[in-house]
């Protein structure tokens, strides 16, 4: 960790590392009983990504995730309560029960909405991006991306227009190594994923350390130059999905990954890294306060209503 | 110029063709709004999408009038955003078969965020495109795809068949805060109507009976309203009175306007700018059957393009289309069955061809 860091940023990460961590794995627990009623993709061993993201952006820049978008939702300040009511499909849901897991959205939090299909976000975040210059604002858009939606032509079409125009965001490219079940050696030709966006006078930056400082640190710096309107940059960040595809389990069983390709990224699990940086009272603290907001985020889930049946025809024209 | 309908009203407003009457609508409404903004291939060249983009880039500058990279897909999710974040994007495709490159981020996006994220965004964006035909336009600048979009909850569908509705339809769809797809065609830019100055609206949702007539209800969709009127020209030298209704907008769709006609004359014939397989003509003809099916007897016919893809030659092309013989001639079957069959005079034929729309409005 590097020496400037204070106590108060730490525990402002370790806040919400640990939040969503435990979120997730509660909704990993609950998962079972059939109350989520929602295709799940966790982030589990993710998050660190989101985190130091989310921690250089203001609360009036935006934040575009994907379909295994919890922890970008909850780390730029999503509502975890409307969350875990979207997955149960209530009402009170984020996306009123109409998007569930896949299609979160916050627009006070400028949470953008998510989508199921891979890739299609990341142009709409270069529109967002594109009305935030035309206005003369010097917000950002942070949009975040699989490696696997690096694959789809949009993310090119967009990287070049985004690159034409200067628009103030930074494509963040969580790079799991794998789309569902398929390893990158059997998509890639290469993977030098940063040189070829490079040649679209993108500044890029590759990260491999599993560190939350060292990404915290680059985002930071990125970020500055897009404000002050120099364009976009990209960060790709090496990570490791823990969990399955879709769903609250572990799948190393299913013979198409090895669990020691986890186990490195396992011991170099952020939660406990900076948790072992703060003094006892606040880490327990902040784990606390963690954990009564998740409790509160469930209860208010569970406790909200089912919408009425009338409600299926609402919204589908503004 | 004949025009079924005479003169166009005493003391009527100026002429102006559909293509100057798009352009018009634009710049009035980009002069009202700094929000909105046109963007696509060619837009700011000097051919200025036939013209219908003409004098905005001098007017509004290159911030809101710009090309854009041969990117169909990325650009279409450029103007989501954008909607998305408050502005009202126009993006311009010169034909419509370019809006398949498009699809991903219309029907999975545009239709659906104002709903999936449950009424927390809107997409207030147009999709303009028009249709091509004839002089080798073929298999993929000619295609009217509507019906797909019509299929899919959460877009509008629009397709004028003349200046004023042009105009009209289009300071609507700027304004609604709801993905339009606002369908052109390239035959109907040269045609004139009384347009208003002032800049005014056309309804979403309400057809226009551009004929009253009893003897059959003909529904004609964008450039095949504007044949129809044609064909109901032909049709008159045979006392053959023609309701004749345009429906303007697709979706939403004005099927009341239709019912109430079809159900004094019985006959309904409709005509699309398109395929009948699966089409808008197979939407309107059955709910129509839906609502008046077993009130009485109902005879219900569809035209539209041939079951082929479009070819070049003119020799093939001008038995790919309905022409107002074709049109004129159905109609006739359908409104005179047991008598002897008829075909227009070619030459009737011919003049009919110089028919334009005028009003009323």
């Amino acid at each position: 960790m590097p020496s400037e860091y204070t106590q108060e940023t730490i525990a402002r990460l370790y806040r919400s590392l640990y939040f969503i961590r435990r979120f997730e794995e509660r909704v990993a627990a609950i998962y079972p009983s059939d109350a989520i009623k929602s295709p799940v993709h966790l982030s589990i061993g993710q998050e660190f990504i989101s985190v130091a993201v989310c921690d250089i952006l203001r609360a009036d820049d935006v934040v575009s995730g994907t379909y295994r978008g919890h922890a970008a939702y909850l780390a730029k300040g999503g509502d975890p309560k409307a969350m875990m009511a979207e997955m149960y499909g209530k009402a009170t849901g984020c996306s009123a029960g109409r998007g569930g897991s896949m299609h979160l959205i916050d627009a006070n939090a400028n949470v953008m909405g998510a989508s199921a299909v891979v890739g299609t976000t990341i142009p709409i975040a270069a529109g967002y991006a594109l009305a935030m210059k035309r206005r003369k604002t010097d917000r950002i858009v942070a949009a975040f991306f699989g490696d696997g939606a690096s694959e789809e032509g949009c993310f090119y079409e967009t990287l070049n227009f985004a690159a034409l125009h200067k628009l103030p965001i930074l494509f963040v490219c969580e790079n799991n190594f794998y789309a569902i079940h398929e390893p990158q050696s059997k998509r890639w030709a290469t993977d030098r994923f940063c040189e070829r966006v490079a040649t679209f006078g993108i500044e890029t930056r590759r990260i491999t350390s599993g560190d939350l400082f060292e990404l915290r640190d680059a985002v930071a710096g990125m970020v500055e130059k897009l404000r002050r309107g120099e364009g976009p940059a990209l960060i790709e960040c090496h990570a490791y999905r823990w969990r399955e595809h879709v769903g609250p389990n572990e799948d190393f069983d299913q013979g198409y990954r090895p669990r020691a390709e986890a186990e490195r990224w396992m011991e170099m699990d952020q939660v406990p890294h900076l948790a072992a940086m703060l003094p006892e009272a606040e880490r327990a603290a902040i784990e606390a306060e963690a954990e009564a907001a998740i409790d509160a985020a469930v209860a208010f889930a569970e406790q909200s209503p089912f919408p009425e049946a009338e409600e299926l025809y609402r919204h589908v024209f503004a | 110029m004949s025009s079924p309908n005479g003169a166009a009203p005493a003391g009527a407003t100026r002429q102006l063709r559909y293509v100057d009457a798009l352009a018009e609508a634009v710049a009035q409404e980009m002069q009202r709004d700094e929000d909105v903004f046109v963007f696509g291939l060619d837009v700011d060249d000097h051919r200025a999408i036939q013209g219908s983009t003409r004098g905005l880039l001098e007017r509004f500058g290159p911030e809101r009038v710009f090309t854009t990279p041969l990117s169909e897909d990325a650009m279409t999710g450029v103007a989501i955003g954008a909607a998305m974040a408050g502005m009202r994007p126009i993006h311009v495709h010169i034909r419509m078969d370019f809006l398949l490159l498009c699809m991903n981020q219309l029907i999975n996006m545009a239709a659906k965020a104002h709903y999936m994220y449950g009424g927390a965004v809107k997409v207030p964006m147009v999709a303009r495109s028009m249709i091509g035909k004839s002089w080798g336009q073929g298999a993929q600048h000619s295609q009217g795809l509507h019906s797909m979009f019509m299929h899919v909850p959460g877009l509008k569908v629009v397709a004028p068949s003349n200046a004023y509705d042009a105009k009209g339809c289009m300071i609507a769809a700027i304004r609604d805060d709801n993905p339009v797809i606002f369908m052109e065609h390239r035959l109907l830019y040269p045609t004139e109507a009384p347009v208003p100055e002032a800049p005014y609206t056309v309804e979403f949702g309400r057809a226009r009976r551009m004929l009253e007539g009893g003897d059959i209800t003909v529904v004609g969709v964008s450039n095949m309203a504007i044949e129809c009127l044609r064909a109901a020209e032909l049709l008159r030298e045979v006392d053959v009175g023609v309701d004749l209704i345009d429906p303007i907008t697709l979706v939403p769709l004005d099927i009341d306007t239709i019912v109430d006609s079809v159900a004094r004359t019985r006959r309904l014939l409709v005509v699309d700018n398109s395929w009948i397989n699966c089409g808008a003509s197979a939407e309107i003809a059955s709910q129509v059957s839906e609502r008046l099916g077993g009130s009485g007897p109902l005879l219900v016919r569809r035209m539209g393009f041939a079951p082929t893809t479009c070819p070049t030659t003119p020799a093939l092309e001008r038995h790919f289309y309905p022409n107002p013989s074709t049109i004129a001639e159905a109609a006739y079957a359908m409104a005179r069955p047991g008598g002897a069959a008829w075909s227009p005079d070619p030459e009737h034929a011919r003049l009919a061809y110089q028919a334009q729309f005028k009003g009323p409005f």
